[in-house]
């Protein structure tokens, strides 16, 4: 057993044309149990910003409870939400000092700049940054999530057919993996709006 | 009398050990570790003429799975100086960053341009200091007030000082090329062709290193970064319809939206009465 296969995670974040989408499964299980069917795995950590964590389900709410405290402690000194690429380059700082005591998460980052432009980036779970123009992904899924993301992915799409791409290549992937699944969250963010849909899976 | 509480002080940089406990733990009860982000890779580095030039491939790797087809492997330290970083790619990412930022406000302290031996030399006593644990095979290169230097740093801090260097899971791949080809006093375009004839050795025949090749030539008179020099790999397996999915194709159980920026309605009325 792995540490990261103990409660079974798959993430997706793709960019669009002015947006982006990140999507997650929502099943919490321990080992081949399952415990929970509404886990939530992506955080907003500011209107335009999102982060999805996989991986050990206790190191996801620390973490993510770590960030929210640092972009909150962020927002009270410099008067303004915190832009995605420095976001990621504290994600992957917290994450580096605990190098010899990893916490078992790995994150996938994304977000809008304020010109619009979309950003995505996951990290591993010390912290190497991976930047990407296309498409992230992390989780126990993720060897069949690179496979459907690579096949199905288009750049320029717009929030409609971005939902509906990455969607698919979800509820694809989680399909071949049996401790993931169980339903699916997405979110599609763009300048003026933020779509959220939860999506109707196999229950397996 | 108190009962004395453990006083938390915000960490001052560094390693933090706090999990360490726990993550041994669930390692004696049969859960095996994660894989790190791994850079497989070929680095290369080369004195010729006129300077130094270095080249990597682009290739990162998750065990065996290609997590990254497109990573830039040639890390900024100075402006004049530039490293290649091979193994765990946390670590040759933050030590190369930590370097960095050293050799600026050594810069500033000093006011001179920063030597090749001080990154060197504070790159090997940080790798030795962790015994190497902090897993980063590195060749540096720079050309400085003294001339172009190369260097090879392995992870548990000996370096070794070098006309030509390479490092990484391709570098016998690469050292092959390298000893058949090399001679002293190489031109420009001489030292580009057999940097790039290296890595594409190693691209074609390990297995942990593929993809572009990225090329940095630095000389006296400043460097040139040539992200993606060759891409002898080109994507040759996209459908040319792709997959068109309809609007609703999905089955969707709830939908939420909501609003970032605020709409501002204008109403007509009757102008307020003022008294």
């Amino acid at each position: 057993m792995s540490i990261t296969s103990y409660n079974g995670s798959a993430l997706i974040a793709m960019v669009g044309k002015n947006c982006f989408a990140i999507a997650s499964d929502r099943r919490l299980g321990v080992n081949f149990q399952t415990i929970a069917c509404d886990f939530q795995r992506i955080f907003k950590i500011h209107d335009k910003l999102y982060i999805g964590l996989s991986g050990l389900a206790t190191d996801v709410q620390t973490m993510h409870q770590r960030l929210q405290f640092r972009h909150k402690l962020y927002q009270l000194r410099e008067e303004r939400n915190m832009r995605p690429e420095t976001f990621a380059s504290l994600v992957s700082a917290i994450l580096y000092e605990k190098r010899f005591g990893p916490y078992f998460c790995e994150p996938i980052i994304a977000g809008l700049n304020d010109d619009g432009t979309p950003f995505i980036c996951t990290t591993d779970l010390i912290g190497a940054k991976q930047l990407a123009k296309d498409f992230v992904v992390s989780g126990t899924a993720s060897e069949s999530l690179y496979g459907a993301c690579e096949s199905m992915y288009k750049p320029d799409l717009g929030p409609d057919e971005l939902f509906e791409v990455i969607s698919q290549a979800l509820l694809a992937s989680v399909d071949r993996d049996c401790i993931s699944g169980w339903g699916g969250i997405v979110h599609v963010v763009t300048p003026d709006q933020v779509i959220t849909k939860t999506l109707k899976g196999r229950m397996d | 009398m108190t009962k004395s509480s453990v006083i938390q002080v915000p960490p001052k940089g560094g390693f933090s050990f706090d999990l360490s406990r726990r993550n041994a733990m669930l390692q004696q009860q049969g859960a095996k570790l994660p894989k790190y982000r791994k850079t497989g890779t070929t680095i290369v580095g080369l004195v010729y003429k006129d300077g130094v030039i270095l080249g990597a491939d682009t290739r990162a790797t998750e065990g065996e799975i290609v997590c990254d087809k497109n990573c830039e492997k040639i890390h900024y330290l100075a402006p004049n100086i530039y490293c290649c970083g091979a193994g765990t790619a946390a670590d040759t990412e933050n030590v190369t960053d930590m370097v960095s930022s050293q050799l600026a406000l050594h810069r500033y302290a000093t006011g001179r341009d920063s030597r090749v031996v001080t990154a060197l030399t504070m790159i090997k006593t940080h790798l030795f200091r962790y015994q190497g644990h902090v897993s980063a095979a590195l060749v540096l290169g720079g050309v400085d007030v003294t001339g172009p230097h190369l260097h090879a740093i392995y992870p548990h801090g000996s370096t070794d000082t070098l006309p030509f260097a390479t490092m990484g899971s391709g570098s016998l791949a690469a050292m092959s090329v390298f000893e058949s080809r090399y001679k002293e006093n190489l031109t420009r375009e001489e030292g580009m062709e057999i940097v790039s004839a290296a890595i594409c050795a190693g691209i074609f025949n390990d297995l942990g290193s593929g993809s572009n090749v990225d090329l940095c030539i630095i000389t006296k008179e400043g460097k040139e970064y040539l992200r993606n020099y060759q891409q002898p790999n080109p994507r040759s397996y996209t459908r040319s319809k792709g997959y068109d999915f309809m609007n609703g194709y999905t089955a969707v159980l709830s939908t939420q939206i909501r609003q970032l920026r605020q709409h501002v309605q204008v109403l007509e009325g009757d102008r307020m009465d003022e008294e």
